[in-house]
């Protein structure tokens, strides 16, 4: 009884050391005064000017715009590759593997700094190809990474039925093994998705003149102070990819559920 | 067509956009410029070892393994306590996970608020208990706060990954042989749980040591480590050759330290990359 209780209070203290800031952030985003400490009343003014504040509504645009060019690009070439490596032998399998978990595991300061370096040299001016390109390069890793190991659990011979009935190896990759993939490559989208919703380190070093995402503007902000509307922006983008991961557990929920039935 | 073709697209991305992009370091490091043209140097990276940048790094590494270490502390007992849930370990691990959707920058510039000395929440709460009050900003105890804030996640989820697949027989085992719960938990849990402990230290410890923009915010700018030595090279003195010759060092180091817990990793008996 005295061991469960102290177990509940040890979760509750940690989930208010996590929740803390983001409450607050909530509660300031309905904050009627533009102080960052006092309570000046309730508010709703900051999500009616959020849209309309110029700094603000481009940055939004270039993260969405950013983010779902990237995760599209970077899913379709991460599938193919994934496929492709699959099949490879040992070694240049491993080979590649090890090129492509560098940008998982290296500093993302070291590699928004390659990028800075590359593109500097190559002349390509700073700006939202570079920051695309940039994006689409740190995505793909992880959606290679989502679908390899389902690839290696799925049964060989479903493939090779394909191909003896008289499929193209390109159709029957089509309709057999992407199909059966599918909720892997899902996945692989969503991560790179919100990878670079969120990401700072690499936008903030590849970026150039005019082209900035929430991130950068939040880190601009803070040296002259946060103004409030940005609270508000991220309160509604909270609940957006809160409401988002609470649909993809509910579905895979149902998925475990289904296959549970199917195995009684 | 053989299937293998299919992964040439990114191939080609991975040489142009991975490979030449850390070979440009290397070539910014150990390369100077001026009117005469490009020459082989190596004084950039006799630079890095300067006292104030070897100190900087040093800070880095202590902050980040002093972070590392209340991590594991804090993570381990809450991962073991949402372990033993069955059913509900997965929503209510859920809710230890979500907070890393809210953008970062933001979450730490609310602790900002949060500490402030005189209307901060919680100095306000500790006034209220009669408490000393905390003027940590700008100290490296608000910085250690905000990568413990940060990266704790990082620490829980790989745990109580491995702790929700320990099989339960086993503990059952050590019970009817005569162990106690200590003895259980040093003997059977914590060794089974190795691999994930060890892949949280690797994703806490990494992100930890090259942070800049956590001491930017939290230190007010005060505490100099390595990731902000490396930005002010590109963002305020444009010294690029130094400032790629500062990365290579750290690439160096985080890739020395992967090798070690990779290594440690695989005796475990988990499939390392290395």
């Amino acid at each position: 009884m005295v061991r469960k209780s102290i177990e509940k209070f040890y979760l509750c203290l940690i989930m208010l050391f996590l929740y803390a800031p983001i409450l607050t952030l909530i509660v300031f985003s309905f904050n009627d005064s533009k102080s960052r400490a006092k309570w000046g009343g309730f508010t709703l003014k900051w999500y009616q000017t959020m849209l309309h504040d110029p700094v603000i509504s481009k940055a939004i645009y270039y993260t969405l715009i950013i983010a779902l060019l990237a995760s599209v690009v970077s899913t379709i070439i991460g599938t193919l590759a994934a496929i492709g490596i699959h099949v490879m032998k040992r070694k240049t399998k491993s080979v590649i593997l090890n090129i492509t978990y560098l940008p998982v595991l290296n500093a993302d300061i070291v590699t928004g700094i390659s990028f800075l370096l590359f593109f500097i040299a190559i002349g390509l001016k700073l700006g939202f190809t570079s920051m695309l390109i940039a994006h689409i390069t740190f995505n793909i890793p992880y959606v290679i990474l989502s679908i390899l190991p389902k690839l290696s659990s799925l049964n060989k011979h479903t493939y090779e039925a394909a191909l003896d009935l008289g499929a193209h190896p390109m159709e029957a990759v089509r309709k057999v093994i992407i199909p059966e993939i599918m909720p892997n490559i899902i996945t692989g989208f969503l991560l790179a998705f919100t990878l670079s919703l969120d990401d700072f380190v690499i936008s903030y070093f590849t970026t150039g003149r005019g082209v900035t995402n929430l991130s950068i503007t939040i880190y601009t902000m803070t040296r002259r102070g946060i103004k409030p509307e940005i609270n508000a922006v991220s309160t509604v983008l909270f609940i957006a990819i809160l409401v988002l991961l609470l649909i993809i557990n509910k579905r895979s929920d149902r998925q475990t559920k289904k296959l549970g039935g199917v195995n009684v | 067509m053989n299937r293998k073709w299919l992964a040439s697209p990114y191939l080609l991305w991975m040489i142009l956009f991975i490979v030449v992009p850390l070979l440009m370091i290397l070539y910014y490091a150990f390369t100077s410029r001026d009117a005469e043209g490009t020459r082989f140097t190596m004084a950039h990276l006799i630079k890095s070892f300067d006292s104030i940048y070897m100190k900087a790094l040093g800070k880095s590494l202590l902050y980040a393994v002093v972070s590392t270490a209340i991590c594991l502390l804090l993570a381990y007992p809450l991962a073991l306590i949402l372990a033993k849930h069955d059913n509900g370990g997965s929503t209510m691990i859920f809710i230890f996970i979500l907070p890393m959707w809210m953008n970062f920058l933001l979450r730490t510039y609310a602790w900002l608020s949060l500490l402030e000395t005189n209307n901060g929440l919680v100095n306000t709460v500790l006034r209220a208990f009669h408490l000393p009050v905390l003027d940590i900003i700008g100290t490296k105890y608000a910085i250690v706060l905000g990568m413990v804030y940060n990266f704790l996640p990082f620490m829980v989820l790989p745990i109580y990954n491995t702790l929700s697949k320990i099989d339960k027989s086993l503990m059952e085992a050590a019970y009817d042989l005569g162990a106690n719960d200590m003895m259980r938990l040093l003997k059977v849990t914590l060794p089974l749980s190795m691999p994930g402990v060890m892949s949280g230290i690797t994703m806490v410890f990494m992100p930890a040591v090259t942070s800049f923009v956590i001491p930017n915010l939290l230190g007010s700018g005060k505490v100099n480590l390595i990731g902000n030595m490396i930005e002010q090279q590109f963002i305020m003195t444009y010294d690029w050759g130094f400032g790629a010759a500062l990365s290579f060092v750290l690439m160096v180091i985080i890739l020395i330290s992967m090798g070690i817990l990779r290594r440690y990793d695989d005796m475990e008996g988990g499939a390392g990359i290395w």
